[in-house]
């Protein structure tokens, strides 16, 4: 009989084969390592050029000429004026594209093109999306520079990427469980409620909110907008001018004066901890509703 | 003939007086040459079949004969699958289920489905019961505990999960939880109970459970079950069908189709020499 696996063979090659296996791990720690590296370097710069400069008065302070006056208060209130303005429009408009391509949408071509192209959305630089908010919202329907066209912009900045989480969720949904709901006379839309959402909201919310949290540290369709800096007051409604925390930071970090580059860095570490919350939303989310099929 | 017998027995003890005899039994589905496409493959091929109440019709055959096509045809669940075209009727009840005036919903409130794989939603056992009545606009918590109750009961397993109603139905093991199933259906009252191989995933004894409910089951209402399982579908029905390639071979009462079939396709296939 004869014999392929030759097994001395075998264990000559065996110690080679554990080396190379062994180096593989050793790459990917590396590849790991150097993430956390370039991370604990930012966080060290923040904290070391920024802690100094962190204090209450930084936090309800308007900005100022003079840097240890200057404060953040104008840009956090106008961030989370962004998001009362973003939220609701990306959710529904997200949730509800996503709804419509998953369980309504027929598989033909136009339908598979516009799933494609909204995948594609999600790519574009946020910059032109800066460019059609200027000539659309802040132009055309004269809304000026106000939170209103800042959230419209940053919503369809958002949208696709909502858009895709939500599809995904909507599409791990068991299709027993949709049958099911189907064969006791359920309509398409109370399945829909009562059985798709249920189970898909967990994913949903966890993609919109890191989508959100993208929303709030845009800067480039800020500045196409022309988003004010200096800015003196909150806003009193949706139609108010504002500025918001990334068009501060960038505005402090071009001054000259090198006392700016600390209060920027003050700024980004109140930026990052407004993000940190947010994405600890979505973790406890996803923990919390963690769905067994 | 030992069938009538049986039946007989129940009529003398008053179990079942609506069904008096075999031939007064009324007719609940009839579909006359039906045809069924996926695109451009023929599943179903010029079907004709009559099943009557309070019976339990047993689908066999081997896999891709088109038996689970034709019950899901039944309730027009066979309508999810995109590219689908249907020709010819049935009926049910006398009326047309594939002209476009007849709403979905209302059939499939009346025909109900237990399916291949136990689904339960991700909810509490009694959220599971109480959906479809829920659905259909029954909102009174008192009705709707008597309904989750008499279904539970109905689906013999009430016993089981008396005491943990407000559960998560993914707790329990597989064949409770096909009971389960069963359960939610019986909760919107069907005529009709379709079962698309209600045991494929199941123990041998859940298996048994489930059968002999079916075996109770039939007393109330009409039951046709799709089943790979030629031993189970000569344990509790009281017709076969044997489909092959979209067609169907031979129906008849299933003790004549077990004891001497008249087709040697099915004789072959029953004394297992392919499928």
């Amino acid at each position: 009989m004869v014999k392929y696996v030759d097994h001395v063979q075998v264990v000559k090659r065996m110690n080679g084969r554990l080396v190379v296996n062994k180096m593989f791990k050793i790459v990917f720690l590396l590849a790991t390592l150097f993430a956390l590296a370039a991370l604990g370097v930012l966080v060290y710069r923040m904290f070391d050029q920024g802690w100094g400069y962190l204090s209450a008065d930084f936090i309800t302070n308007f900005a100022s000429r003079f840097p240890e006056k200057a404060g953040i208060k104008a840009a956090l209130i106008g961030s989370m004026w962004l998001m009362v303005v973003v939220a609701p429009i990306s959710l529904l408009l997200g949730v509800g594209t996503a709804i419509y391509l998953e369980e309504y949408a027929k598989q033909n071509r136009l339908n598979d093109f516009i799933r494609m192209n909204i995948s594609n959305l999600a790519g574009v630089p946020s910059i032109v999306f800066g460019l059609l908010g200027l000539t659309i919202f802040v132009r055309s329907l004269a809304l000026g520079k106000s939170v209103l066209a800042a959230g419209l912009t940053m919503s369809l900045l958002i949208l696709p990427v909502i858009i895709v989480a939500a599809q995904e969720a909507i599409r791990a949904v068991p299709k027993e469980l949709r049958e099911a709901s189907y064969g006791m006379g359920a309509t398409k839309w109370q399945t829909i409620l009562k059985v798709v959402l249920p189970s898909a909201v967990p994913g949903i919310l966890t993609g919109s909110i890191l989508a959100l949290s993208r929303a709030v540290g845009e800067t480039a369709p800020l500045v196409v907008l022309g988003i004010p800096v200096i800015v003196h007051f909150l806003p009193n409604g949706i139609l108010s001018e504002f500025t918001a925390l990334p068009m501060q930071i960038f505005d402090w970090a071009k001054r000259p004066q090198e006392e700016f580059q600390y209060v920027a860095a003050a700024g980004i570490l109140v930026l990052m901890t407004f993000l940190v919350i947010l994405n600890s939303i979505a973790v406890f989310i996803r923990n919390k509703f963690q769905n067994r099929y | 003939m030992v069938k009538l017998s049986v039946k007989d027995v129940y009529v003398a003890k008053g179990q079942n007086l609506k069904v008096v005899s075999k031939e007064e039994k009324q007719t609940v589905y009839h579909s006359k040459k039906l045809n069924l496409w996926y695109g451009e493959h023929h599943a179903l091929k010029d079907i004709d079949l009559e099943m009557k109440e309070n019976e339990v019709t047993a689908i066999i055959g081997p896999s891709g004969c088109g038996k689970s096509t034709y019950i899901k045809t039944l309730n027009r669940m066979v309508e999810l699958v995109p590219s689908v075209c249907t020709q010819g009727e049935i009926l049910y009840r006398e009326r047309n289920i594939l002209d476009n005036k007849y709403q979905v919903e209302e059939l499939r409130t009346k025909v109900g489905m237990v399916f291949q794989k136990p689904n339960p939603f991700p909810k509490s056992i009694y959220d599971n019961i109480a959906y479809g009545p829920r659905i259909h606009g029954i909102k009174n918590k008192k009705v709707l505990d008597e309904i989750v109750e008499k279904s539970l009961r109905g689906a013999a397993i009430w016993d089981e999960v008396k005491d943990r109603l407000n559960q998560n139905a993914y707790g329990l093991s597989g064949g409770q939880q096909q009971r389960i199933c069963i359960a939610r259906c019986l909760a919107i009252e069907p005529d009709v109970i379709l079962m698309d191989e209600p045991t494929s995933a199941l123990d041998p004894i859940s298996t048994l459970k489930v059968e002999e409910l079916v075996q109770e089951l039939k007393e109330n209402f009409s039951i046709i079950i799709v089943t790979h399982n030629m031993q189970q579908a000569a344990r509790i029905s009281d017709k076969t069908a044997f489909f092959l390639n979209g067609e169907v071979i031979e129906y008849e009462a299933t003790n004549h189709i077990f004891s001497t079939p008249t087709d040697k396709r099915t004789e072959d296939y029953i004394s297992g020499r392919f499928g």
